[in-house]
């Protein structure tokens, strides 16, 4: 066990993420690199807008492997994820080969032999060449391996759910007129979910559980910094404080880090020297998007400019 | 180490952490790719392998911190010599006779705890406690009463039988002796208490909990002391946990049987009409409509307060709650639930009706005047009170014809059945009016009437 360096390889995990503008906490990067070893999907759990599909999206660009997404929604079954029978074509073929199975089955003189020809053929008509493989399969079938995105699990229904453990723990799927499926190269599998409603024990016994929550003010500014890199230092770190500031209040919606990117977008945009008071409140909604919200923050905001520049000075 | 991680998982199962072995296994291949040398990457590993929520990420991040505090056994820790150095220079070298002789010349004949103590080695000693504790296997501690026991098995182990025998031989023949190692014999006994008081807090703490919550939920609601106010929530709020899990499954369930023509038909369209997918009929279950009219006068008060708290967390499940409350006469209250942390807005309850005498029959001539149109057939009303009307009133017409438009009616009755009936209680009158009646006075009653109420929706 002492030959095993993992604070080593995390790191690298670590820097090949931020190669692709994705800054990692030692967390994700952990569960990124477990994923990998103990081939175990990731079930990323955290307020929207903190970068969890964005994670999937960085794996798959710095491991150079193609990104598989599936969207949940309410009403998601099999045949949309999983895979689907092509009805039309098998319909088409069944019209076009009518008279060519007259030929085959021509020479049998009774009703029986026929069948028994016909056997012969084996299941034809559902044959791999007839199955419109959907975004799971998919996945199974790629032979460089991939990732596979499962965003926003919560929004889909419970039974989903139980069809995607053979998927999760065996990596292998079953149709019951072909066989078992199994994967070529197991994918990367990233599961997300907004906590919209609790997801059953099963599925969560089979993945390794990430949360991701508002990064630390450090890890935001170098977020920040590697999403948009015009900005100047003093406003990056006045902007993070004061957003870190707003998150202490009790609001509807707190700003996460695709509000600050935003935020700091617009700041560039809008030529900003540093965080000024008008400025900040005619900017407000891109950070919040309740009129709720708005409301109850305008009346901190200088107070929350004062603390942030003086943040800047000492830190 | 193995059997290190194995503690360590009970000691997560006592943190409240639920794990399966499989997940006890998927630790272990995990901890078997990264290794022990970091300690912080350790931590991370398990909190993502085992723990499946928030709270269970927080209680196993402090499990991790409290375990791993202490020493291990079967391995005395190598470092730290330059601690004990000081404390007495000569005596590094821990049992070796030779240099303990310089200091005490009678420590020769002593047992092996007593040359221990008198060399004030405190590393060796908390070895030898870990080792003792796991002989005497201290991970199966449960409850606060066994830590005397436990006490005792861990001085057995140390060899306190020896020691004893040591004190009474020194104390004839070298009393200054003998007192240094009196005291330090204390000194052992409160270290290993300590010691002992941490495994209950790491192992037994779910056990304790279990406990307490049993006692809790049978306690009646309306005599439990205020120090006791905070846990009952944290228990009401379980149990709306609990039957939020049971009930808020998609209520859309398929009846088989019934084709969806016009659904079929369109889902079809692709292959001329040709029905290769089927599409059946869908039954759509209402979630609970709840009116609640809950008194809130002296008597009933603190049960119409839990029950008030757990109707409203129950948003999932629950559609639509109307609350009332009244004692003399009728409000409504949704809204101030709805606004306020439960106990300022039970507060307010009761600043505006609370703790008057209740009179059922004009609060019933209340509701009727200005909110019976909140009834409809969908409905499920529940009526929590005593009903006692202090021999006003009881206007048990008004009830009957809330009966009549609502889906159910149900009186919970926080007093025993015996008393229904007896004194000013109107209950045997209201009762003919109710679907069901039933007594509600502990956690667990109220869990079983509001989960069978829910449950007569599925």
């Amino acid at each position: 066990m002492a030959d095993i360096r993992p604070s080593a390889s995390i790191e690298a995990v670590e820097s090949g993420l931020a190669a692709q503008g994705y800054i990692a906490s030692r967390q994700i990067a952990t569960a990124v690199y477990l994923a990998q070893q103990i081939e175990k999907p990731i079930l990323v759990e955290g307020p929207a807008g903190v970068g969890k599909t964005e994670l999937a999206k960085a794996i798959a660009a710095w491991r150079g492997m193609k990104m598989i997404r599936l969207q949940c929604y309410e009403g998601l079954d099999e045949a949309k994820a999983l895979y689907e029978w092509k009805y039309a074509k098998q319909l088409l073929y069944t019209q076009i080969l009518k008279d060519k199975l007259g030929e085959v089955l021509g020479g049998a003189p009774t009703l029986e032999a026929a069948l028994n020809q016909l056997h012969d053929f084996g299941d034809v008509f559902f044959s791999k060449e007839f199955v419109e493989p959907r975004p799971l399969l998919q996945a199974l079938e790629q032979p460089a391996g991939c990732v596979l995105l499962i965003d926003e699990i919560d929004k889909s229904d419970a039974e989903f759910e139980s069809l995607l453990l053979e998927i999760l723990s065996d990596f292998q799927v079953t149709i019951p007129e072909l066989g078992t499926v199994i994967a070529v190269a197991p994918p990367t599998v990233i599961l997300t979910s907004n906590s919209e409603r609790d997801l059953g024990d099963a599925l969560k016994r089979r993945c390794l559980h990430l949360h991701i929550g508002f990064p630390e003010q450090k890890l935001e500014e170098r977020i920040v910094e590697s999403r948009v890199p015009g900005i100047s230092q003093t406003l990056r770190r006045q902007m993070v404080s004061f957003i870190h500031e707003v998150r202490t209040l009790d609001l509807k919606k707190l700003p996460s880090v695709s509000e600050t990117i935003d935020w700091a977008r617009v700041l560039v945009l809008l030529q900003a020297p540093e965080l000024g008071h008008e400025m900040v409140k005619d900017t407000l909604n891109v950070l919040l998007k309740y009129e709720a919200d708005i409301e109850a923050t305008m009346p901190q905001v200088s107070t929350f400019i004062a603390k942030a520049s003086r943040q800047n000075v000492f830190g | 180490m193995r059997e290190n991680l194995h503690r360590f998982f009970r000691a997560a199962r006592g943190a409240g952490v639920r794990l399966s072995p499989a997940e006890s296994i998927d630790a272990m291949r995990a901890v078997s790719k990264v290794g022990f040398t970091d300690r912080t990457i350790l931590r991370d590993t398990f909190l993502l392998t085992l723990a499946k929520t928030q709270d269970e990420k927080k209680a196993l991040g402090d499990c991790f911190d409290l375990f791993f505090d202490q020493p291990e056994p079967q391995s005395p820790p190598e470092d730290g010599k330059p601690n004990e150095q000081d404390a007495d220079g000569s005596n590094a070298a821990s049992d070796s006779p030779s240099e303990t002789s310089d200091g005490d010349e009678q420590a020769e004949g002593l047992g092996e705890l007593a040359q221990m103590l008198l060399a004030q080695d405190r590393n060796q000693i908390s070895a030898a406690i870990a080792n003792a504790a796991s002989a005497a296997s201290l991970s199966d501690i449960r409850y606060f009463t066994q830590r005397g026991i436990f006490s005792g098995r861990i001085l057995d182990q140390m060899g306190i039988q020896r020691l004893r025998d040591d004190l009474d031989h020194l104390a004839a023949t070298n009393p200054a002796l003998a007192e240094r190692l009196t005291n330090a014999l204390d000194g052992l006994r409160g270290t290993v208490r300590d010691t002992v008081s941490q495994a209950l807090m790491l192992y037994g703490r779910e056990e304790a909990e279990n406990l307490r919550n049993e006692i809790l939920r049978n306690a009646p609601l309306s005599r439990i002391e205020p120090r006791q106010v905070e846990q009952m929530r944290h228990l009401i709020r379980q149990i709306a946990r609990r039957l939020r899990e049971r009930y808020s499954k998609p209520r859309k369930r398929q009846r088989r049987g019934h084709l969806d023509v016009r659904r079929t038909i369109r889902r079809n369209a692709a292959w001329g009409g040709v029905p290769f997918l089927t599409a059946w009929k869908r039954r759509h279950r209402d979630k609970p409509k709840i009116v609640a009219l809950c008194d809130v006068s002296g008597s009933v008060a603190r049960v119409s307060d839990f029950f008030l708290l757990l109707i409203h967390s129950l948003h999932e499940v629950v559609d639509d709650v109307r609350s009332f409350a009244f004692s003399g006469h009728l409000i409504e209250v949704s809204d101030i639930l709805e606004s306020k942390p439960p106990e300022e807005a039970m507060a307010e309850i009761m600043s505006k009706v609370g703790f008057g005498s209740s009179d059922y029959g004009s609060s019933l001539a209340d509701f009727e005047d200005e909110w019976m149109s909140a009834i409809t057939p969908q409905t499920t009303v529940i009526v929590l009170g005593d009903a006692r009307s202090n021999n006003l009133d009881p206007r048990a017409d008004i009830l009957r014809r809330i009966a009549e438009r609502s889906k159910r009616l149900v009186w919970l009755n926080p007093e025993g059945r015996m008393a229904w009936g007896w004194g000013d209680s109107e209950m045997p009158r209201y009762s003919t009016f109710c679907t069901v009646v039933r007594q509600c006075a502990t956690a667990k009653q109220l869990e079983r009437a509001v989960s069978d109420i829910v449950a007569s929706y599925q």
